[in-house]
């Protein structure tokens, strides 16, 4: 089943990239309408300045997701506790030792991001520290582990840093759309056919892209939660400390300095805990996730 | 020409045998490291014992007996050259047992409880216990792993050829078969 979802979890890393890449085209677009009047150049705009903000947050990933959510890098002197469970999970899930974060914050959750499972890194909250014991404390960092192990951190990752290369480029288009009104008078085929098509591709664009984006990242996170768990077990042999933790994070109060692009990332949703399955939910409900643990 | 897929059979089956046994050999030699873990885990708790003991003694003068258990338990996993798997296992269980009638001790020594060497001491043998329980586990997951290629068929000819025999995993004892690892507190 791990095998399984490992070859999946590639194949949509590389079903994402393409999808990101229509997104930079059609995001270049509209800045070529609203700011140019050519989209060609926007488009070149779109796909260099897009590709290289990419490339750049791809490249430097792990090191900004752990820095937009406050991350700060331990020791195993620091909370001896913590590093030995980490070092224990490296073993059975026999993955390297990842790096060791704590993010400052009273509500309990953790994440874990990385580009492989050799430059892997786990981040727990403070919260978590103070209100799980070793038994629960190991039930989410061996369900951090199923994650790095199964290729579902890169995907993340790679979703988190494009997603924050479209907001980017969004609020650079939606400036020229503000600003780009004037020189846009002076296009002569304006009331052409293209030109409406064109309108309502970039105002689509727009609007549509952070949505879309937005409902990619949830779809792919939302199924990989229960194997996730189920795999947390199979390290630890003990469903007791993952069901206790997840009682224990569901009950807990929101996180404050969470980054919205990252929420998918953490064991259990950090914002607005909606306890649905629904379309915009990142996570499944908690409910139903103790349910499967306890039939384990 | 016959002859020419007569050779080309031969050949597959030689290719065949030679990745089988390859994969036989690789397979036993990640029992051995997995059994290298657990050593490494043993060989620190056997020289964190004497700490706890002298941390112990200091506050707890009238629990000798369970203090001694401990070293001698110890003294005897440290002597066992040559012992299998199995065996040093059991040893450790015993010392594993004792290790937690010592920290049930702290209950009653208020003093000893808020020890600052005492704490950092028990996390420490708590991680070594964690340890050797969850590479314990890595190792039987090996074994079985070997096991089920040494009796398939038909990589079990290869097996029986090279020698290759099947290995035992480490029982747990009856009262951790839920939970591997220890909490002391």
């Amino acid at each position: 089943m791990l095998h399984q979802q490992i070859i999946q979890n590639k194949r949509k890393t590389i079903l994402v990239l393409l999808v990101y890449t229509l997104l930079f085209l059609t995001v270049g677009i509209a800045i070529g309408y609203f700011m140019f009047d050519d989209i060609l150049i926007g488009t070149i705009i779109a796909t260099v300045l897009g590709g290289i903000y990419a490339i750049a947050m791809l490249s430097q990933s792990t090191e900004i997701v752990l820095k937009r959510n406050h991350a700060h890098q331990i020791t195993e002197e620091m909370y001896p506790m913590l590093w030995h469970i980490v070092e224990d999970m490296a073993i059975v899930a026999q993955v390297p030792m990842p790096s060791v974060h704590v993010i400052q914050d009273d509500s309990p959750n953790a994440f874990a991001t990385g580009m492989s499972p050799d430059k892997a890194a786990v981040a727990v909250t403070t919260g978590l520290l103070k209100r799980l014991n070793r038994e629960e404390l190991e039930g989410v960092i061996a369900h951090e582990f199923s994650h790095i192990k199964n290729y579902d951190v890169r995907l993340q990752t790679i979703l988190v840093a494009l997603g924050t290369a479209i907001a980017l480029l969004i609020q650079f288009s939606s400036y020229g759309m503000r600003f780009g009104g004037r020189h846009k008078s002076n296009n002569n085929d304006k009331n052409s056919v293209l030109g409406i098509v064109l309108f309502i591709v970039s105002i689509l664009a727009i609007f549509l892209a952070p949505l879309l984006s937005t409902l990619t990242q949830l779809a792919l996170s939302r199924n990989r939660e229960y194997l996730a768990d189920a795999t947390a077990v199979s390290f630890t042999r003990n469903p007791q400390g993952l069901i206790s933790a997840l009682q224990i994070i569901s009950q807990s109060p929101d996180m404050k300095g969470v980054d919205p692009q990252s929420a998918a990332l953490y064991i259990a949703s950090p914002i607005h805990k909606k306890e649905k399955d629904s379309l915009f939910a990142t996570h499944p409900s908690t409910a139903n996730r103790i349910a499967r643990l306890r039939n384990m | 020409m016959v002859w020419l897929i007569i050779l080309g059979i031969v050949a597959i089956v030689v290719l065949w045998g030679i990745a089988t046994y390859n994969g036989l050999v690789k397979s036993r030699g990640w029992i051995k490291e997995a059994w290298a873990q657990v050593d490494v885990q043993l060989k620190r708790r056997n020289d964190l014992i004497p700490n706890v003991v002298s941390t112990v003694k200091g506050y707890a003068k009238h629990e000798q007996e369970t203090l001694e258990k401990v070293i001698a338990a110890r003294n005897q996993l440290v002597n066992m050259q040559g012992a299998t798997p199995q065996e040093i296992m059991e040893t450790s269980n015993q010392i594993t047992g004792a290790l937690k009638s010592i920290f049930a001790l702290s209950e009653s020594y208020p003093e000893l409880k808020a020890n600052q060497n005492f704490l950092s001491l028990q996390e420490e043998l708590t991680n070594t216990e964690n340890k050797i329980a969850y590479s314990r586990q890595l190792y039987n997951s090996s074994v079985v792993n070997y096991n089920i290629k040494v009796q398939s068929i038909p990589t079990n000819i290869i097996a029986s050829i090279g020698g290759f025999k099947e290995e035992s995993v480490l029982e747990t004892p009856q009262e951790e078969r839920n939970v591997p690892k220890v909490s002391f507190d």
